[in-house]
């Protein structure tokens, strides 16, 4: 589903990914871990189409389109879903005013019909309940005045709304405490299914243990060096990063 | 006081009688600047009485004696006064004969305000094969108001039809000295609206449509006087959201609201005069008194959302009089491109337990400059007197400017005055993050704006709303690159 080829990016002058190949089929959850500043976010945002990153070499194939050329709208609405690490405010949208225009340019895209108006209920009603999410928080103002753990939920909440094709998780674990984390990873698991893929970024074991992924993936200063199973995960969290490091320095 | 269908039909048939009359006069164009003898001539094409003349003359001879005001944050080049025509009859004849010959921008614009085809062409000067139902919806409006006994006419009429209630409240609200715009538009005002509710009525319907068809051609010196009598309720809607081309460059209009015990008056305004082009060439300058008197227990609402114009002088402010009184201004001021706003309110606190509430929201974009400029004023005797005020600004790019001029003079220990204000700007990863979920640019900055002035809009009439929120989309489109 996904191919990224010899990627690279670099934002003033300073190259961040420095020759990235991954491949995603649907169906699969890759993790991606390493050390701060490793470039992890940076990828998620490349693939996502943040424009602040120039592109060098490389290419991004999703289902073997190109997406270099497409805006980030254009490429969510192909079906690249991102999880921020810092979901922004914006004052005055309530929650489900956001996913309601959401889908609906994403389905105007598509040269459908706006989504009628007792579909949105129903679906908003099914996806709140998977993910835990008292209703009272739709009307609110889309992440102001939200703890951590309501943002990454919100996110994720989002995710189970536009039920993308593939979907980057970024830290979506930081800043929950336990029993979020167990309801925003139950979440993820139901999304799971046969046609999507999702990827993981994450510095932690701890949400691997939930959310299980099929392969990991180490990314240390722009190159992923090393990639493996699940027990790769296991072996980071009792190693660290260094033996990587040095092993990458040789 | 109260009209019957059949005193409505006489009206309009000694109304036609008049025009036939006096179309010689009507096609007449006065020659341009302004002395007394002009002043006296409007008054006499509009077939005035003396006191009438007279108050105009008090006012033009005060307005001589006045100087522009130049305290405001904006810079224009000044009018030239005696380069103005004073009056200009309403030009019956249409501007275009079809729809094609319309600049097609305007017509773009009508299209995505979602105005109707019939409405389209009156706005814009096209000739209308049948005289389009303003007639007929005037006077069925006219008939449901005439039966709970409210007036509602253009001032012209009034101060034929009902003299002695124009005597008694024009002025006593903005008097004709009060400042040099009220000074000049009261000697010279070309026409208006009157609105009189009755003691305990409630007026069953906004005062919107009505206007809305009838607001072409009001001329550059509009004057408005609403009088809600005791325990009356009304809720006035002025202005369009379809943008008003007009030639005139100055426009000075007054409003004077009076609320009498335990009266309500929601006034609510949609300005979109053509704000210059996008090199900031052209565009109208709209120099505007609005003032609202609660008596006892009286509550005036100002809500505005203002996008048009060159350069904006507006404070509609309310003057709490009786006890228990209660002043609200809610707006919304959009500048771009090369537009300038100094808009705001002053809530002048005289009864005790008064309160009053101030929402501004500011948007500016391109190489605006958008000013709040407000009073809170709290007198001696004005006990337990409250306010609170909130400041928005929101900025987009970094070429405009925004700025908050709060005053706040409190001369009663017991006053409780609160003021809260907030600069922000449309950041690029809030832009990120809706283009992420699928909303392209434009889309999102409407979405936030809307999101930014919510507070407001729910203060405007439903359908009002509806409209004034594309508006916001309409006059910041393009502004971020």
């Amino acid at each position: 589903m996904l191919e990224i080829k010899n990627l690279h990016a670099s934002v003033e002058d300073k190259e961040i990914l420095k020759g990235i190949d991954l491949k995603v089929n649907a169906g699969e959850v890759h993790a991606i871990m390493g050390p701060n500043g490793s470039g992890k976010s940076t990828l998620a945002e490349v693939i996502a189409g943040q424009e602040e990153f120039e592109v060098g070499e490389g290419t991004i194939l999703l289902d073997g389109e190109d997406l270099e050329e497409l805006s980030p709208e254009e490429r969510a609405h192909k079906g690249v879903f991102l999880s921020f690490q810092y979901p922004v405010e914006i004052p005055g949208v309530s929650v489900t005013n956001f996913m309601k225009t959401a889908i609906n340019e994403s389905r105007k895209a598509q040269g459908l019909e706006e989504m009628p108006a007792n579909e949105m209920l129903k679906k908003i009603r099914e996806k709140s309940e998977l993910l835990e999410i008292d209703r009272k928080f739709l009307s609110r103002s889309l992440n102001e005045g939200f703890s951590g753990g309501e943002k990454k939920r919100n996110e994720i909440f989002q995710m189970a709304m536009l039920e993308p094709k593939l979907a980057i998780l970024d830290e979506t674990d930081s800043g929950l405490d336990i029993d979020a984390l167990r309801i925003v990873a139950n979440g993820v698991n139901k999304l799971r299914s046969k046609d999507n893929a999702i990827i993981v970024i994450t510095h932690y074991q701890r949400l691997l243990d939930y959310i299980v992924p099929d392969f990991v993936h180490v990314l240390y200063n722009g190159k992923i060096v090393k990639s493996g199973t699940k027990e790769l995960a296991l072996e980071l969290e009792e190693k660290g990063y260094d033996w990587l490091k040095q092993e990458a320095a040789v | 006081m109260a009209y019957t269908e059949e005193e409505l039909k006489k009206e309009l048939e000694t109304k036609e009688y008049e025009y036939g009359f006096y179309t010689d006069i009507e096609s007449d164009t006065l020659p341009k600047g302004l002395n007394e003898e002009i002043v006296i001539a409007i008054s006499k094409k509009k077939e005035e009485p003396d006191w009438m003349t007279e108050w105009r003359l008090e006012a033009f001879r005060a307005w001589q004696e006045m100087e522009e005001p130049e305290w405001a944050n904006v810079t224009y080049k000044k009018p030239d006064f005696q380069g103005i025509s004073y009056y200009s009859a309403p030009n019956k004849k249409p501007k275009y004969d079809s729809l094609d010959e319309v600049d097609p921008e305007l017509l773009d614009t009508f299209k995505k305000l979602g105005i109707s085809i019939d409405e389209q062409k009156k706005l814009a000067g096209v000739a209308v094969d049948i005289v389009m139902d303003s007639v007929s919806v005037a006077t069925t409006f006219k008939k449901t108001l005439a039966e709970k006994g409210i007036i509602f006419c253009s001032i012209s009429e009034a101060i034929k039809e009902h003299p002695e209630l124009v005597k008694k409240y024009i002025g006593t609200v903005v008097p004709k000295k009060d400042n040099f715009y009220a000074a000049l538009n009261s000697a010279v005002f070309s026409d208006g609206s009157f609105c009189y509710i009755p003691k305990g009525v409630r007026c069953p319907m906004e005062l919107s449509t009505y206007f809305r068809i009838n607001q072409a051609g009001t001329g550059q010196f509009e004057r408005t006087l609403v009088v809600a009598d005791e325990g009356s309720y009304v809720s006035y809607l002025e202005g369009c959201t379809a943008p008003s081309r007009d030639e005139n460059q100055l426009h000075a209009a007054v409003v004077e609201l009076i609320a009498l015990d335990n009266a309500e008056i929601k006034y609510s305004t949609v300005q979109n005069w053509f704000p210059g082009d996008k090199e900031g060439k052209g565009g109208v300058f709209n120099f505007v008194t609005k003032r609202g008197l609660c008596e006892k227990n009286a509550k005036i609402s100002w809500t505005q959302v203002e996008t048009g114009s060159a350069v904006t002088w507006k404070y509609p402010s309310c003057v709490l009089k009786g006890d228990n009184s209660i002043g609200e201004f809610y707006s919304i001021a959009v500048t771009n491109n090369f537009q300038q706003a100094d808009t705001g309110t002053k809530m002048i606190h005289l009864g005790k337990n008064t309160k009053s509430t101030i929402i501004s929201k500011g948007i500016s974009a391109g190489q605006s400059q958008n000013s709040y400029r407000g009073l809170v004023q709290v007198s001696s005797r004005a006990e337990n007197a409250r306010n609170f005020s909130q400041c928005d600004s929101l900025l987009m790019g970094n070429r405009c400017g925004a700025h908050t001029f709060p005053y706040i003079e409190v001369k009663n220990k017991s006053a409780q005055i609160e003021h809260e204000a907030t600069t922000s700007k449309i950041g690029e990863d809030q832009i990120f993050y809706c283009n992420q979920r699928g909303i392209d640019t434009e889309k999102a900055i409407a979405l936030i704006v809307n999101g930014f002035s919510k507070e407001v809009l729910n203060k405007l009439p439903m359908e009002f709303a509806v409209e004034a929120q594309k508006l916001l989309e309409i006059s910041l489109e393009g502004s971020v690159g």
